[in-house]
């Protein structure tokens, strides 16, 4: 885009739009799924202000299923409470991963930044601040702000629709396809490399393998091996390149 | 019926234990430099989690009791070919496209 303009302090409105509009085909997904969120919280029991809290206090949609199936089912909450948190452990890595390109905000900045933190913003983010390198550390934070304002106030809007329309939404509709969808709408722009393509045939693989593990462990464990797959692949082939 | 003290100690629970995870590294270690061999791996955490995270959700999805269901997994090809040659949005269209059109043909046949 606007490499000579970047260079200083660069052009943080500019960037808070993008982010915007590069984060809006997560509209489609997190519509259907946040308003299924509040559907089957309700089916669970909860009134529309519960619901409301822990999609707001929350916003980690796959964590918030897990830990109201688990009340539901009468598990001891410190067992849901954990079962929600493993779900959630994924997003250590991701607030490793921005710590590159946001570790530089003041400390209030970057609270407001780590309630944000979901799937989508971080994928979308992460991958516009490798594309260009040259983007400011203003724009960064800039354009993670605009990719969040979308996606979040739709999180919480929609999870009121579902809490209040409820029964209206049939179960027919199978609304919870929305999140594979979603992570694989996600993974595709990231297969930008050879080493980017090993990184993710080894995910699959090693979930398959770990599948069995408790605790949704299988997860970390599948995600680690893929990380140092992908390392190891990008290393040995710039020594290749470099030996040719 | 859901406890109504169950649900609020999970709750306040778990929204203080998420913003402590999201918080971790971005918050605690802020603007440190980190050490090139932990740059180089996370550069790799996108796509090393999702494809992890889209398996089972795929293969033994939730919804169907563990169930492989062909047509979530077709769906999900049609999908990742989309955001392949396509882009995000054609990815997602395509995916949530062939998913109800697939169903549908499933209960027409």
């Amino acid at each position: 885009m606007s490499e000579t303009q970047s260079a200083a302090g660069g052009q943080p409105g500019r960037a808070f739009w993008r982010g915007y509009r590069d984060c809006a085909p997560f509209i489609l997904i997190v519509v259907p799924f946040s308003m299924l969120f509040g559907v089957v919280a309700r089916d669970a029991g909860l009134d529309v202000v519960q619901t409301m809290t822990m999609a707001v206090l929350v916003i980690a949609g796959a964590s918030q299923f897990t830990a109201v199936a688990l009340l539901q089912d009468q598990a001891p909450v410190f067992v849901a409470l954990a079962a929600a948190l493993v779900v959630n452990l994924r997003m250590a890595m991701y607030s490793a991963a921005l710590v590159p390109h946001l570790g530089h905000a003041p400390l209030g900045m970057r609270a407001l930044m780590a309630y944000l933190m979901v799937d989508q913003a971080f994928a979308v983010a992460v991958r516009t601040y490798e594309d260009e390198p040259a983007m400011a550390r203003s724009e960064k934070v800039a354009y993670y702000m605009g990719c969040m304002m979308l996606i979040c106030p739709m999180w919480y809007l929609f999870t009121l629709v579902g809490a209040l329309a409820g029964n209206l939404v049939p179960p027919v509709l199978e609304l919870d396809f929305a999140a594979p969808v979603c992570f694989i709408a996600l993974s595709a722009p990231l297969l930008r490399s050879a080493a980017h393509v090993v990184a993710a045939g080894v995910s699959v693989a090693a979930a398959i393998l770990f599948h069995g593990l408790p605790w949704n462990l299988g997860l970390f464990a599948a995600a680690l091996a893929a990380m140092v797959a992908g390392a190891q692949t990008e290393l040995w082939l710039k020594r290749r390149r470099a030996a040719a | 019926m859901i406890d109504t003290g169950d649900f609020w100690l999970l709750t306040i629970l778990l929204g203080i234990g998420t913003f402590l995870i999201r918080f971790s590294f971005l918050g605690f270690l802020g603007g440190r430099e980190l050490p090139d061999w932990l740059l180089l791996h996370l550069r790799y955490v996108g796509i090393s989690v999702f494809p992890a995270l889209v398996t089972p959700m795929l293969l033994w999805p939730a919804a169907t009791g563990g169930q492989t269901d062909w047509i979530r997994v077709a769906a999900g090809a049609i999908a990742f070919a989309a955001g392949m040659k396509i882009s995000v949005i054609g990815a997602i269209l395509a995916g949530m496209g062939a998913f109800y059109g697939l169903r549908l043909l499933e209960t027409l046949l």
